[in-house]
């Protein structure tokens, strides 16, 4: 076992758990999915307040995440966290802006004395819900695309444009994931009320905006997936450290490990399945199979950016300064402490499980509602 | 060298992320210390199956839950303006300081949020007893998250249990548990949540005692009061014993702070602590400096030397010999000669690189050899590396009166707090607190001067440590990301602008909750 645990091993480890921790990041942003139609799927002020309180319940494990995120990003791959958050400067301040209203906006939209008034916190939500998935997925597309930055020989940051990471949107593979990312949050939190609150004519709303949604959400998808397969990608020497252009780097991605692409394509026929279920079955269960759908696929791209000596952030300024998991790591003895910490995640895994179906036994009533003291 | 920077975008990252800071630590006290109440409350109730302290539970739990939202909102910022505005930073230490975060994200964050959820939501839908373990692990994992950061922070206090690699340009983790167990941690993290607890406690006994005056619910608020005030008692010792510690352990591994937060200037044997003094302009300098003096002191003699060493003949240096000398002291290098030493490990650095750039195998394996892989050279002189990027030996000098004052500030209302502390619990064993409407006075004051102690305390802790971001490694202008500094304003009046607005509105909600009180007892939940 010791001697399996080689620095690269390790390397390719940590990438598997920010890969997991991101596809359960753009799961759970179906609660920004959700927060993106507070204002056009409820038909009355019944159906708002059941819906408010079906996503409040769940904010903080997307918040966490993101936050969990970050920090293994910042322990593993320290040269990305600097890089990264330190050059695209607003796009990730952006991303921090849109979730600190939120945080705020589920616990006081409904208290008395709020000072801004219940509207202006729900502008809130609907400003985190389409702005937060939307920058993260612009943002993950420059893991494809590459990033205007250079390094001095001290590792910092030079970034080539004055607009600090906002040039991403002038990409429009960058933005098609970041469509595709909001658009299946909005499917996502489509799918979850509909399986979590217990409202017929709520359902039946749910299932038309789901045909709308899902089918841009396809859209916008095909697109990006297409463009990504017949883009070049950047390529390391595992021996000389030399970096080069590979012509359709990430279709050979998939192609040389074809676990990755069956992962993939398995995610991809879970998440289609759950919106076809909920759509033409009027099934309420399509979430679990297009959440878990979502972690795999978000996992299998995080994959083939990375592995296979694939640079997983390009550097357009100076390909050398491009980097990849074996530039950007953390040390040896930290990525190794880090495993075993990591070992704990399933526990952690486990009593979230426990805990989410304690207060979830029940589908949300109206009646509920009326019982219920601590509201949104 | 500090003076080839850009001041202004150093002075203007250090403000935001000391808005961040100061915001978040609104916060994150009262959770930690009414985490702790309410996990107390919660458990007298189900032991005795008594509904007052049901309602008890939720009226404070309800203010926990205000609280803990933007606690929350201000906590992902700061995580991660670690990247955005100190990215330098984040690169030379991230081995290191990205660990115990990732730590703090996987072990704290999600218990925490998880059983947050049960705590709220829960109360109709899980057992007493399950309820119960939420509303602890809620509490468990509110403190572990404070264990991981300051971990964190004692780290850049006082770095052990790294090497540094030339070939990344890092310092990089060795010994997990030196670090872990980094005596800067251990007492920060100690001082950190005990004061949270102290505060919690003055905030519930203040609130407590309003309800008094305004004669509701007495029953209630007085047994509020008596849990407070056992948890504030035993909090507020902890918080003195553990702060003499943190003294003693600055003493040692940042005299210079240790130094200015008392304005001693001049090391003596037999040296005296300032229980209150106000300082002013002796008209002379330590460079371009100025050399404060008392314009009022109170002293303790001797006790500076006691607090130090734990007797009178304990020699503590003064700032002035910690930057200039003189060297006869054993054990003292002042600071123009550690700046030497600095350069010189810069040097050695910057050939190595050039031997790197220019593929100079035999520059750069003489060099591994005779430098790097020199336990004396990493001992004598690469441990001051961080003073090689300082431009004179006075920039080593923190500001004194902001050091004294908040030390001073802090000190001093802690030990109004013990005293607070022992009258409540006094009054309240003899159940005749309404009798002292003073006291009730007091009780409701103290809540604001709690929370101006714990910020004197982090401001002690943060501007006492300056220029440092990491002790003796790297100063803050090396640490900041190379920006320009329009952006930096741009987003420090974002921030402050967002931060005031929504603090406005959570102490507007706290005040009319309060003000609307415990669920009315017909409640039948």
């Amino acid at each position: 076992m010791t001697a399996m645990i080689t620095y690269s091993f390790l390397q390719h480890y940590w990438w598997i758990i920010i890969s997991l921790l991101a596809g359960l990041l753009v799961f759970l942003m179906f609660v920004q999915g959700g927060q993106a139609i507070i204002f056009t799927l409820p038909e009355n002020n019944d159906q708002k307040r059941m819906m408010i309180n079906a996503l409040g319940r769940k904010w903080e494990f997307t918040f966490t995440t993101l936050v969990t995120f970050g920090a293994a990003t910042f322990a593993s791959f320290p040269l990305f966290y600097s890089t990264s958050f330190g050059g695209a400067y607003w796009v990730w301040t952006a991303v921090l802006l849109s979730f600190i209203v939120q945080a705020i906006a589920y616990e006081y939209r409904s208290k008395p004395a709020n000072v801004f008034g219940q509207k202006t916190y729900d502008i809130f939500l609907l400003v985190n819900g389409i702005a937060g998935p939307f920058l993260i997925g612009t943002a993950v597309g420059t893991f494809f695309t590459g990033a205007d930055f250079s390094l001095n020989n001290m590792n910092n940051v030079k970034w080539g444009s004055g607009w600090h990471g906002l040039e991403a949107f002038t990409d429009p593979r960058n933005i098609s994931l970041g469509l595709a990312v909001s658009l299946l949050s909005v499917t996502n939190g489509l799918l979850y009320l509909i399986n979590t609150i217990d409202d017929p004519a709520l359902f039946s709303r749910a299932r038309k905006k789901m045909i709308i949604y899902s089918s841009c959400f396809l859209a916008a998808f095909l697109f990006f997936v297409t463009t990504l397969l017949l883009s070049d990608g950047l390529n390391f020497g595992r021996n000389d450290g030399r970096i080069v252009v590979e012509d359709f780097k990430y279709l050979h991605n998939f192609l040389q490990m074809p676990a990755i692409l069956v992962i993939f394509l398995l995610g991809v026929v879970m998440v289609l399945t759950g919106i076809i279920l909920a759509i033409f079955y009027r099934s309420r269960k399509g979430i679990w199979l297009t959440g878990p759908g979502t972690v795999i696929t978000v996992f299998a791209l995080f994959l083939i950016a990375a592995f296979n000596n694939t640079s997983f952030y390009p550097s357009l300024t100076n390909f050398r300064n491009s980097l990849t998991i074996h530039n950007a790591s953390s040390s040896f003895f930290t990525l190794k402490v880090m495993m075993y910490v990591s070992f704990a995640i399933p526990a952690v895994f486990a009593y979230i499980w426990f805990a989410w179906k304690a207060i979830n036994s029940k589908n949300i009533t109206s009646a509920e509602m009326d019982k219920e003291d601590h509201l949104y | 060298m500090i003076n080839n920077m850009d001041l202004s975008l150093v002075d203007w990252s250090r403000a935001q992320f000391a808005l961040t800071a100061i915001y978040h630590w609104i916060f994150v006290p009262l959770t930690l210390g009414l985490s702790l109440i309410i996990a107390i409350m919660e458990s007298i109730y189900v032991k005795t199956g008594n509904e007052e302290f049901k309602r008890m539970t939720k009226f404070w739990m309800t203010l926990f839950g205000i609280n803990f939202a933007l606690g929350v909102a201000t906590g992902i910022i700061l995580e991660f303006e670690f990247g955005t505005n100190w990215s330098s930073y984040s690169w030379f230490v991230g081995d290191i300081f990205g660990a115990p975060l990732a730590i703090e994200g996987i072990f704290a964050f999600f218990l925490e949020s998880t059983f947050v959820a049960v705590m709220f939501f829960g109360w109709n839908k899980v057992s007493k007893k399950f309820h119960l373990a939420s509303t602890w692990l809620v509490s468990i994992g509110a403190n572990l998250s404070a264990l991981w950061i300051l971990v964190a922070n004692g780290w850049m206090q006082n770095p052990v249990g790294m090497i540094f690699n030339p070939d990344t340009m890092r310092n990089e983790m060795v010994d997990f548990w030196a670090v872990l167990f980094n005596p800067s941690a251990i007492d920060k993290f100690t001082h950190t949540v005990f004061s949270g607890f102290l505060l919690g406690s003055v905030f519930v006994i203040g609130i407590s005692s309003w309800f008094l005056l305004k004669k509701r619910e007495p029953q209630l608020f007085r047994h509020s009061i008596l849990i407070s005030s056992i948890v504030g008692l035993v909090s507020s010792f902890l918080v003195a014993y553990t702060g003499d510690s943190s003294a003693k352990t600055m003493s040692k591994v940042q005299p210079v702070k240790f130094a200015a937060m008392e304005a001693h200037y001049y090391g003596k044997t037999n040296a005296d602590l300032t229980a209150i003094g106000i300082l002013k302009k002796s008209g002379s300098q330590i460079e371009d400096k100025e050399i404060l003096d008392f314009a009022f002191r109170i002293k303790i003699p001797g006790f500076l030397s006691i607090l130090t060493g734990g007797n009178t003949s304990t020699y503590v240096p003064g700032l002035y010999d910690l930057v200039l000398g003189p060297d006869s002291i054993k054990g003292i290098i002042p600071v123009f000669e550690k700046m030497n030493r600095g350069k010189f490990a810069l040097n050695v650095l910057t050939d190595y690189k050039r031997g790197v750039m220019i593929n100079d195998t035999q520059q750069v394996n003489l060099i591994r050899k005779e430098y790097f892989g020199n336990r004396d050279f990493m001992n004598e002189a690469f441990r001051y590396f961080g003073y090689g990027y300082l431009g004179k030996p006075s920039d080593a000098i923190p500001n004194v009166a902001l050091s004294f004052y908040s030390f001073h500030v802090m000190v001093i209302i802690g030990g109004f707090l013990i005293a607070l502390c022992i009258l409540s619990l006094f009054f309240a064993l003899r159940d005749s607190i309404e009798k002292h409407k003073w006291f009730i006075y007091i009780s409701i004051i103290s809540i604001p001067l709690t929370y101006l102690s714990s910020m004197a305390g982090w401001v002690l802790a943060e501007a006492g440590r300056q220029p440092w971001i990491i002790q003796d490694l790297m100063p803050v202008s090396r640490g900041v990301t190379q920006i320009n500094t329009g952006s930096v304003i741009a987003t420090f009046i974002i921030f402050a602008v967002l931060f005031t607005a929504l603090l406005i509105a959570e102490i507007s909600i706290m005040l009319k909750q309060i003000k609307n009180g415990p669920t009315p007892q017909e409640d039948k939940k």
